[in-house]
């Protein structure tokens, strides 16, 4: 299907095209979050900016995404070391987590709107409701690469061909990149609002 | 095409020889996944096809923007002739009173601008230009068989055809496309109640561009990644054809740029939906206070600029880069500092970046901040006059053949001059308490922009036609062409630094109810009369190009301008895959022109024995 990946020039480079292409398309969607960063910077400057704590899920939320990346991981190693009973369990988990991970922001958001920062009670709960969505976006992405993972993990047959090889490392490396992507934002949260 | 037969051509016998065996054929006997019609010429993957596509669907907006442009002018330079003509065509924004005089809807009048700016900027001379030479250019220039990723760069294209189905519906809208300007300032654009356009219309304006993102970005992803890993053996960054260093760059600014516009959209749909306040105030619709408060229509600014000003480079760099190979080519000469050249592409690259703000000194930015812009929107005179000497210098004392490309390189240069340094005064921002939303700054970047990129546009289409269609287009109506424009552009633009420096304001319905202005209806009716006979060219050069595809002259020659470049090694009508053996194999820059009392020595051809490299 893809002409010019099986071009042997293109080993070349260490790293393949294809990856490459998914670490520019992650810089893109860095774009993205940095002109929110600024936006929500430019705009705290301005006064009239509502303060209050970040809800406690968030942090739940996070841990729970960060463990996600780490059975990913782990199932990339299992599917190397061939131990396929391993592999397709820490996928799953993986893709559970990732779900759970909404659910924890969802949650998250009840508790800023009890605090009374609702969605539209001030451009600083604005920002954090809408730059989270945009991040739920991107995640979302992210389970759908892994719901193609996981048919293949349980629909094949266990082998480690360079391309599925590649396909995993394209898929973790998506799914870590949403990871670190959230782990930015909150600590952006948290430093803006010591500030 | 399967099994290669002994090559008789030249330059077959040399690519054979010296090329690069990457066992292409072996695994695609019959071109397996480009079978059939539709697969061939609608969902094709080739990227020359997709180039071809991007190019037509960039004519047909042209000339819908065009048209537009048409309207307004007759609207500004008779304000009191009878448009009742143009009811049939235009309907409801047509009202004819009770002595059966026509008149254009002041409303639609913002609608027309409106579509006429995002039409041209986005779909004419991103899409349009970008996505067709980039496309025809990156992989045959660089000896690939396509880009990286086929499958991305088809979707790219349909992005875009989406993205303008969903604009041109938008049109048909009873209560009218969006009508606050290309930049879609709020509120305008963040109040469905604001204006007739604000409502439906804006709605499928946002769509329609966070689709023509995704299409950019797509396209970008897969600009870059060629260039960066599938160039052929031989292929050094440094020897790469200032073409390809424009799109490479081009297309970086673009992935950065846009992913900007699109979070300044998700912030305005917030508020045009969901009730936030990202860009919105105490606002009174009506004489009714609205519950928004809190927000900064400058952050909108900010936000659009940082996509708005790169943007323009965006469009600017691609024919700066067809130009720059044009006139090498056309004058027979290497092209003048090639590095300098690559320089300042980058040096324009990273300073579009941190001017943005220069298209705000009079949104009420800080002057102490505006300061730090008025000096790197002067900085970026700089590598522009550096381009513009190197071009210069390159056609200098050249054997030059003025065929219509080169006419219109060379014509790009004069526009470019022109229309840059009215960006001088307007970058000081003293001056630009004058001058902003004035004429004067529709003229400057109507003649740097506007005409400039077209121009490039048209001297990679006279250039690079016979690569697309196997044919020439008809020379001396590419005369005509480019002599009518050439002068025609300056007619209209000339004279509005003058409306500008008196204080015309742009986007204005009409003039002739001012004292100050009235004066200029004859100026005005100079330049709508100008604007039609320069569309009236622009329809020869369409007849022209749809003509010479099926009955131009034939190419006989592979490489009938006598270029160094890859594109013209590949057979007149090359298959996907663009070589039907081996890929040629680089040993030398793309300028050796006139090296050694040789005319032109291509990119594949060996070093002589005792030969040296140029640069
Ligand atoms: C020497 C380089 C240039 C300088 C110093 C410069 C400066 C400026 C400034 C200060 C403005 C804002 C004027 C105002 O609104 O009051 C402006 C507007 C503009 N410039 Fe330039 N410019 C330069 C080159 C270019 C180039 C190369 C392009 C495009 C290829 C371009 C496209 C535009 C456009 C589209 C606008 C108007 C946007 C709008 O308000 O709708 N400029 N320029
Ligand atoms: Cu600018």
């Amino acid at each position: 299907m893809n002409v010019a990946v099986n071009h042997p020039n293109s080993y070349r480079n260490k790293i393949h095209p294809k990856k490459f292409a998914l670490w520019t398309a992650c810089i893109s969607i860095s774009m993205m979050f940095a002109a929110f960063s600024s936006a929500y910077i430019v705009r705290m400057a301005q006064g009239n900016w509502l303060e209050f704590p970040l809800p406690n899920w968030f942090y739940v939320s996070t841990a729970t995404i960060i463990l996600s990346s780490l059975t990913l991981h782990g199932s990339y190693w299992a599917f190397k070391k061939m131990k396929t009973g391993l592999y397709r369990a820490l996928m799953l988990m993986s893709f559970v987590l990732g779900c759970l991970f909404i659910y924890f922001q969802y949650l998250g958001y009840h508790e800023m709107t009890a605090m009374g920062a609702h969605l539209t009670a001030n451009p600083s709960s604005s920002f954090i409701f809408v730059i989270s969505w945009v991040h739920i976006a991107h995640l979302v992405g992210g389970l759908g690469v892994l719901i193609v993972a996981m048919l293949h993990a349980f629909m094949l047959e266990h082998k480690v061909t360079p391309a599925r090889k590649l396909r995993f490392e394209l898929t973790y490396t998506y799914w870590h990149f949403v990871d670190i992507l959230w782990i930015y934002l909150l600590l952006f949260f948290i430093l803006q609002q010591q500030s | 095409m399967a099994n290669v037969a002994v090559p008789t051509h030249e330059d077959d016998i040399l690519i054979q020889e010296l090329g690069y065996d990457d066992h292409f054929h072996e695994h695609h006997d019959e071109d397996k996944y480009q079978s059939g019609f539709i697969g061939k010429y609608i969902f094709s993957m080739d990227h020359k096809i997709i180039a071809k596509q991007f190019l037509i669907t960039g004519m047909f907006w042209a000339i819908i923007g065009a048209l537009m442009s048409l309207v307004f002018r007759l609207q500004l330079g008779f304000p009191e002739e009878d448009m009742a003509w143009l009811k049939p065509i235009l309907g409801q924004w047509i009202t004819v009173n009770a002595d059966g005089i026509g008149a254009l809807d002041p409303q639609f009048y913002y609608a027309l601008v409106t579509m006429h700016g995002t039409i041209l900027v986005f779909f004419v001379l991103t899409a349009g230009l970008s996505g067709t030479f980039s496309n025809l250019l990156i992989p045959l220039q660089l000896g690939a068989r396509d880009m990286a990723s086929p499958m991305l760069n088809m979707f790219s294209y349909w992005f875009f055809f989406l993205s303008g189905m969903i604009m041109f519906f938008s049109l048909f809208l009873s209560t009218g496309p969006f009508s606050g300007g290309w930049t879609a300032y709020p509120p305008l654009s963040a109040l469905p109640q604001a204006s007739t356009g604000s409502g439906a219309g804006m709605t499928l304006w946002t769509l329609s561009l966070v689709f023509f993102v995704v299409s950019v970005l797509l396209g970008g992803i897969n600009y870059i990644t060629t260039v960066l890993n599938l160039r052929t053996k031989g292929m050094s960054l440094w020897r790469m054809p200032l073409t390809i260093w424009a799109f490479f760059v081009t297309a970086i600014l673009g992935l950065l740029s846009f992913p900007v516009l699109v979070s300044a959209f998700l912030l305005m749909m917030c508020d045009r939906g969901l009730g936030t306040s990202f860009y919105l105030s105490e606002i009174f619709i009506g004489g009714e206070a609205l519950d928004h408060v809190g927000g900064s229509p400058v952050l909108y600014q900010h936000l659009f600029w940082f996509l708005g000003h790169p943007e323009v480079y965006i469009i600017i760099l691609p024919a700066m880069g067809l130009v720059s190979e044009v006139l090498a080519v056309h004058a027979r000469k290497p092209i003048f500092g090639y590095k300098a050249m690559v320089y300042s592409i980058l040096a324009i690259g990273f300073l579009a970046f941190i001017v943005w703000a220069h298209h705000m000194f009079m949104s009420g930015v800080n002057p102490f901040i505006s300061n730090f812009f008025v000096v790197f929107t002067l900085i970026i005179a700089v590598p522009s006059a550096v381009k513009v000497f190197n071009w210069i210098t390159t056609l200098y004392g050249g054997n030059v053949r003025f065929t219509s490309a080169c006419l219109f390189g060379i014509g790009f240069v004069s526009l470019f001059i022109s229309g840059g340094l009215t960006g001088i005064f307007l970058g000081n921002s003293a001056i630009d308490i004058q001058m902003h939303d004035t004429y004067f700054v529709v003229a400057h970047f109507h003649i740097v922009m506007g005409i400039a990129a077209f121009f490039g546009m048209f001297a990679g289409i006279y250039n690079w036609f016979p690569k697309m269609y196997g044919r020439f287009m008809n020379e001396t109506l590419g005369k005509i062409h480019f002599w009518g424009t050439m002068i025609g552009a300056y007619a209209i633009f000339w004279p509005m630094h003058y409306l500008g420096m008196a204080g015309v304001p742009r986007r204005y319905y009409r003039f002739d109810s001012f004292d100050t202005f009235s004066h200029f209806s004859t100026m005005n009716q100079f330049i709508t009369v100008a604007a039609i006979i320069v569309f009236a060219i622009q329809v020869l050069f369409v007849i022209n190009f749809f003509y010479s595809i099926w009955y131009g002259k034939k190419m006989t020659t592979r490489n009938p301008w006598g270029a160094n470049t890859l594109e013209w090694t590949t057979p007149i009508n090359a298959g996907h895959g663009n070589w039907p053996g081996n890929i040629p194999s680089v040993h030398r820059w793309s300028y050796d022109y006139g090296k050694d009392g040789k005319e032109f020595i291509p990119q594949h051809y060996p070093m002589q024995e005792g030969e040296t490299e140029v640069h």
